[in-house]
């Protein structure tokens, strides 16, 4: 196996090398059968639950105050998903999230306050992708050059309930309306009953919709739904299935689920994703999602990436938060360390 | 039997409907008038501050929207409870305050028709202070007194005969429109104040609608009078500190202000009113 090149100025590069499952038959060989593939999932090393929920407690005890903080908020703001993911979207909530996307605190623009970066990125459903993309117009590209991409939640979500031709339609129409991010969901269901293999293929056949004509990918997040693993190990064993199949990212929940994410599960999953760079020298991404609402969790999360996978997936194309009202408490933590005062929600704007 | 073993009371904040310990673990001395050591009263820091304001904010939707037959009937019951337990009131503001028996008893008998008199003007004062306004026009225009939101209060420091009745007397008031509060009461005879937030806490006020934290005004003030999701503020018993600039905190995010009063306040109902927004709508006579 030879470790390819991830400096960041390949990453497309890699991308367009990367055909789906070509990483599976890296590891698993040519031959790769289900039951290559199972024997690698159970040959896993078990989780020590204990130990994990200890260490993610004890990371959770980290003091950041004062310059880190307003670094740390910044960082976050960074790396939001800013996110709706409602029945009741319409276009018009649509650019008001784009709006709030580009210029999350328009009272600091208007003052000499420091004015907070942009958000990563805004998932919406993928009708809606269309009008993220006209909302965005010149600010619509890649969250690394400060600018806004959009992300679009395919494949039947949240259930995943839905047949593979759906699934595929759903995130073709995504990508050909502009979306640069492909948020799917795993088949739960498959995955419970012991069937890896049709997860597996899914997640290939998903990844290859997310071909561009030009032979680029669209970046594709693999949702595992860990609401509804019940166990660690799932978790791992999923993790592992979703990178083996040529995942880009691997995301928590779909925040339509509790338990979402959890701080444990986070850990666990960037151990996964650290456990493949050692292996590969390939860095893929972890986004957690739901139930993130305050800026003291997500600095909590901030710390467990740097202390696990390392500093360098503090970027929007390695760790990503799914979130719609942390932004808001952040902001409100911003205005405190700027003002000395507490704020408060009268001082941000609604959703 | 032998000699019982003695369990002396922890007296902690109220917020949110809990009796948390503050957050920074501090705690302070609260003594006689002569000394001798009565109890520890936890001693609230900025932090706990900051959240009894989100935890009476979170509780405004609900108490500003019960009814103001409601609301009467809530504050009444809080003065039923004070009643059946004017004993443990007397013994403790005696002990606090070095009051008489008679004093002491007369205080909470005060304290009990406070409740009772702000009670019955829940569903009154807004037909005294509100208005049918003469307009020129097929209109009908009306005034109506709404609830400001979360008030920060002092109540009176150091008062004689006040520490149960000077804190009452500035909650009482602000509750009556719908508001809901976080109150620093006396901070050296604080003992009487958790216990009546123990009332509160089994009377049907809804949590996070009295906020009580015991500790000291001069630091907790400047922080609610600078926290922008606070509506108002009562400094009625911030005489000692640096009020005006409390004022000034409080001008910059909007706030209406009550300075300071010496003494145990008057049943008023301006206290009422100050604590609320007058709203007024147009309404079209079409149908007449």
């Amino acid at each position: 196996m030879t470790p390819t090149s991830s400096a960041p100025g390949d990453r497309a590069a890699v991308e367009a090398a990367l055909a789906p499952a070509e990483r599976a038959v890296r590891l698993l060989g040519g031959d790769l059968t289900e039951r290559a593939l199972r024997r690698h999932l159970e040959g896993l090393a078990g989780v020590d639950a204990v130990g994990l929920e200890q260490r993610a407690a004890g990371l959770a005890t980290r003091s950041i105050k004062t310059t880190s903080k307003a670094w740390a908020l910044d960082t976050i703001i960074r790396l939001i998903d800013l996110t709706t993911l409602e029945g009741a979207d319409t276009p018009g909530k649509v650019r008001s999230l784009v709006a709030k996307a580009l210029q999350p605190d328009p009272a600091a623009a208007a003052t000499d306050a420091s004015v907070p970066p942009r958000v990563a990125a805004v998932c919406v459903y993928g009708d809606m992708v269309p009008h993220a993309v006209e909302a965005l117009g010149a600010a619509h590209g890649d969250p690394d050059d400060g600018l806004v991409s959009v992300a679009a939640v395919a494949t039947a979500f949240p259930s995943g309930r839905a047949s593979r031709r759906v699934k595929l339609a759903d995130t073709q129409d995504a990508v050909a309306a502009g979306a640069d991010e492909i948020d799917m969901v795993i088949d739960r269901g498959a995955f419970l009953a012991g069937d890896y293999g049709r997860v597996f293929e899914e997640i290939v056949a998903v990844k290859e919709a997310c071909r561009r004509p030009d032979g680029s990918f669209a970046s594709l997040k693999v949702i595992l739904e860990t609401g509804e693993l019940t166990t660690y190990d799932n978790v791992k064993r999923a993790s592992w299935l979703a990178i083996l199949a040529g995942g880009d990212f691997i995301k928590t929940s779909t925040g339509k689920v509790s338990p979402a994410a959890t701080l444990p599960v986070t850990l666990l999953m960037l151990e996964v994703v650290r456990d493949w760079y050692r292996l590969t020298g390939e860095r893929v991404g972890v986004k957690p999602a739901g139930g993130i609402r305050q800026s003291k969790d997500a600095v909590r999360y901030l710390v467990t990436v740097a202390e696990t996978a390392g500093e360098e997936w503090l970027q929007p194309h390695l760790f990503r938060f799914g979130a719609s009202s942390l932004l808001n408490d952040v902001l409100l933590q911003r205005q405190k360390l700027a003002t000395g005062r507490y704020s408060g929600p009268d001082y941000v704007t609604v959703d | 039997m032998g000699a019982r073993l003695e369990i002396p009371k922890t007296y902690k904040l109220y917020v949110g409907g809990k009796f948390p310990r503050s957050e920074s673990g501090r705690t302070y001395e609260v003594t006689t008038p002569k000394g001798g050591f009565l109890a520890n009263a936890a001693l609230a820091s900025r932090k706990d501050a900051r959240d009894a304001v989100v935890a009476a904010r979170a509780a405004v939707s609900g108490w500003a929207g019960a009814t103001a037959y409601n609301r009467g009937q809530v504050l009444y019951r809080v003065a039923e409870l004070l009643e059946g337990r004017r004993e443990q009131f007397v013994a403790e503001i005696r002990a606090a305050e070095g009051a008489s028996e008679a004093k002491a008893a007369a205080q909470v008998d005060a304290a009990i028709d406070t409740w009772v008199w702000y009670a019955g003007w829940c569903d009154k004062f807004s037909q005294v202070v509100g208005a049918g306004n003469p307009v020129a026009g097929p209109y009908f225009n009306l005034s109506v007194p709404e609830p400001t939101g979360v008030v920060a209060a002092i109540a009176p420091q150091g008062v004689a005969g006040g520490s149960l009745l000077g804190l009452s007397r500035v909650v009482a008031p602000i509750l009556v429109s719908g508001n809901t509060v976080v109150v620093v009461p006396d901070e050296t005879r604080p003992l009487s104040a958790i216990t009546l937030a123990e009332v509160l806490a089994t009377s049907d006020v809804p949590g996070g609608v009295v906020n009580v934290l015991t500790g000291s005004p001069a630091e907790l003030a400047p922080w609610l009078a600078g926290h922008a999701d606070v509506n108002a503020l009562d400094l009625t018993g911030a005489g000692d500190l640096e009020w005006v600039d409390l004022v000034i905190d409080g001008a910059e995010t909007l706030k209406r202000v009550r300075d300071p009063e010496p003494g145990v306040p008057d049943l008023s109902l301006e206290r009422i009113t100050t604590v609320t927004e007058t709203k007024t709508v147009w309404h079209t006579k079409s149908l007449i």
